[in-house]
């Protein structure tokens, strides 16, 4: 059964914003899952309906099974949250304000999680300073201790990485990994897309309140993925000749010629190509592919849904 | 019912409170002193007594009611109003715990430090005047009545605050007139008819007069009257705290 179940979820505020329009997605145990979407998709909407910090209108979304408005102490108590703003009382010390994100859950102190999980975070030094005295990157840091405090079973982080330099973003990455060795479910909104393709096992397109897509990262990133193929001539040249019309070529600055052509479909015409290169007169001096990347699915995505509106 | 949880809000709300013990403990102290000083001796002795009572320590319920209304409210509110203005509030909504173990944290913690403050001002009073306490138990209870009570309403009022300025603007414009006209410095038999008959309008009237019953006996409203409007007052307040549980009202958008 999904660790994360969500039903027709919607959203609509007062003056008729529909911040999620029926939203269907369900997330299987231990898996890590990458929400993308620009500003205002939804994420942070999305989000905050799992853990019980807005309300939805309608729909049904369940955690570990449990309903997240009827079962919710159930539902809450397996789920941990990493905001996206830096939320922190700025006089609480370190230590301190971990201990009772661990106490809100009614969990009995643990000095030894406590100190493992600062210590993780690079932290632990750092246990008797006031929030305030710490640099923005620390901060996060302490975000990410106070949802871990209670041992979660899903952790949601709202864009985690965003604003935060390579060393932390690395770091953040290591613990992400090693929850997931745990079993923990993970679940990270981003608009960095090198960011989902570097650790999510599957990819979620969200976009104007709706999922336009969940895919196994790397079968969708083949099954979209348009591949480009790259030939350097022997000779180059100034135009291409018109009885290589029907490849859609285009001429590379370096008076090669670049093929764009789709992985999916049955034949991909490299094939035919080469040998009417070579009729044309054409020498091939190298050749070279390169996949799309994420970001190109992303954006591809996105505008199909703006046409279609 | 998460007790645990409950306890751990409570106790949070606390720490800030020990963690400036001294302020906590000397600003009341100054400032009772201050009252007997001015009220108590500057005035006082040209009033003398009320209805048998030496004037210095007459003042003392009302001196004890204003602190602890002013108290609870103002730890009621801030309490609930620093999460939400440093959006640390969003662990007490995705924390498995409901509304209501969060009033009661934040509330009891709220009252807690009212009363703490009260009895200070009683101790301090006992420097300055003879006093005995013909009902203690009852003195006990109107006091923790009052405080949890008006911690309530300060919950209210910093739920409903969006700004610091709001969240003074209730305290400023409504309580402290409330609590001046109420009585804490004179009884209401001392006013022209009229006025009294005012008065009686005034909630905070009910409390100091039946708080003041359990020092010395003596009412200017009958002690049921006082015990239906504090009850009443904070059934309104739990009325509203339900409403905003229900509603999600400035919380749960």
């Amino acid at each position: 059964m999904a660790m994360v179940q969500i039903t027709d979820a919607r959203k609509s505020y007062e003056g008729g914003f529909e911040a999620l329009r029926g939203v269907n997605l369900s997330i299987e145990q231990g898996e890590i899952l990458a929400l993308l979407g620009p500003n205002g998709a939804g994420k942070t909407t999305l989000i905050s309906a799992i853990c019980g910090i807005t309300q939805p209108t309608s729909g049904l979304i369940q955690v570990g099974g449990h309903d997240v408005v009827r079962d919710y102490r159930k539902a809450r108590a397996l789920v941990g949250l990493v905001p996206q703003e830096i939320n922190l009382e700025p006089f609480a010390k370190v230590r301190s304000t971990v201990e009772f994100s661990r106490g809100l859950f009614g969990l009995k102190r643990d000095d030894a999680l406590i100190e493992r999980i600062l210590r993780q975070l690079s932290l632990w030094d750092k246990r008797d300073n006031s929030v305030r005295e710490l640099s923005g990157g620390m901060k996060r840091r302490v975000l990410i201790a106070k949802a871990l405090a209670h041992e979660p079973r899903v952790l949601f982080l709202d864009e985690p990485t965003a604003g935060v330099d390579v060393e932390l973003r690395r770091d953040m990455w290591d613990v992400v990994a090693e929850m997931k060795r745990d079993g923990v479910t993970i679940i990270l909104t981003t608009h960095y897309i090198e960011e989902a393709e570097a650790i999510a096992d599957r990819v979620g397109v969200i976009n104007k309140g709706q999922i336009l897509l969940v895919e196994e990262k790397a079968s969708l990133m083949q099954r979209m993925g348009q591949k480009t193929l790259r030939i350097e001539l022997t000779d180059p040249i100034d135009a291409i000749p018109s009885s290589l019309n029907e490849y859609a070529l285009i001429r590379a600055e370096d008076g090669g010629l670049i093929y764009t052509y789709d992985t999916r479909a049955e034949r991909t015409g490299i094939g035919r190509l080469m040998a009417d290169l070579s009729e044309a007169g054409l020498h091939v001096r190298d050749v070279s592919t390169a996949q799309n990347s994420l970001e190109d699915i992303f954006v591809g995505l996105v505008a199909q849904q703006e046409d279609a509106a | 019912m998460n007790w645990p949880a409950i306890g751990s809000i409570y106790s949070h709300e606390m720490m800030r409170f020990f963690r400036t013990l001294m302020q906590s403990f000397l600003s009341p102290v100054i400032s009772t002193s201050l009252y007997f000083v001015v009220f108590g001796a500057a005035i006082g002795s040209r009033i003398d007594e009320v209805e048998g009572v030496s004037y210095g320590a007459f003042i003392v319920p009302g001196l004890i009611m204003l602190s602890v209304i002013t108290q609870a409210i103002s730890n009621g509110s801030f309490g609930i109003f620093f999460p939400k203005f440093t959006g640390t509030i969003y662990e007490l909504l995705s924390a498995p715990i409901n509304f209501f173990e969060i009033v009661i944290g934040f509330v009891g913690a709220a009252a807690t430090k009212a009363l703490f403050i009260g009895i200070v001002i009683l101790g301090t009073s006992f420097l300055f005047v003879d006093l005995t306490i013909q009902h203690p138990a009852a003195m006990m209870a109107f006091m923790v009545m009052t405080g949890v009570s008006f911690a309530l309403f300060g919950f209210i009022i910093g739920i409903w605050a969006k700004n610091f300025e709001q969240l003074q603007l209730v305290p400023l414009l409504i309580v402290t007139p409330l609590i001046f006209l109420g009585g804490s410095f004179y009884s209401i038999s001392m006013l022209p008819p009229f006025w009294q008959t005012i008065a009686l309008l005034n909630p905070v009237v009910y409390l100091i007069s039946g708080f003041r019953w359990a020092f010395f006996g003596m009412a200017d409203v009958p002690i049921a009257a006082s015990l239906l409007a504090i009850a009443a007052f904070m059934a309104i307040c739990l009325g509203v705290v339900w409403w905003i549980f229900r509603t999600g009202w400035r919380i749960r958008s």
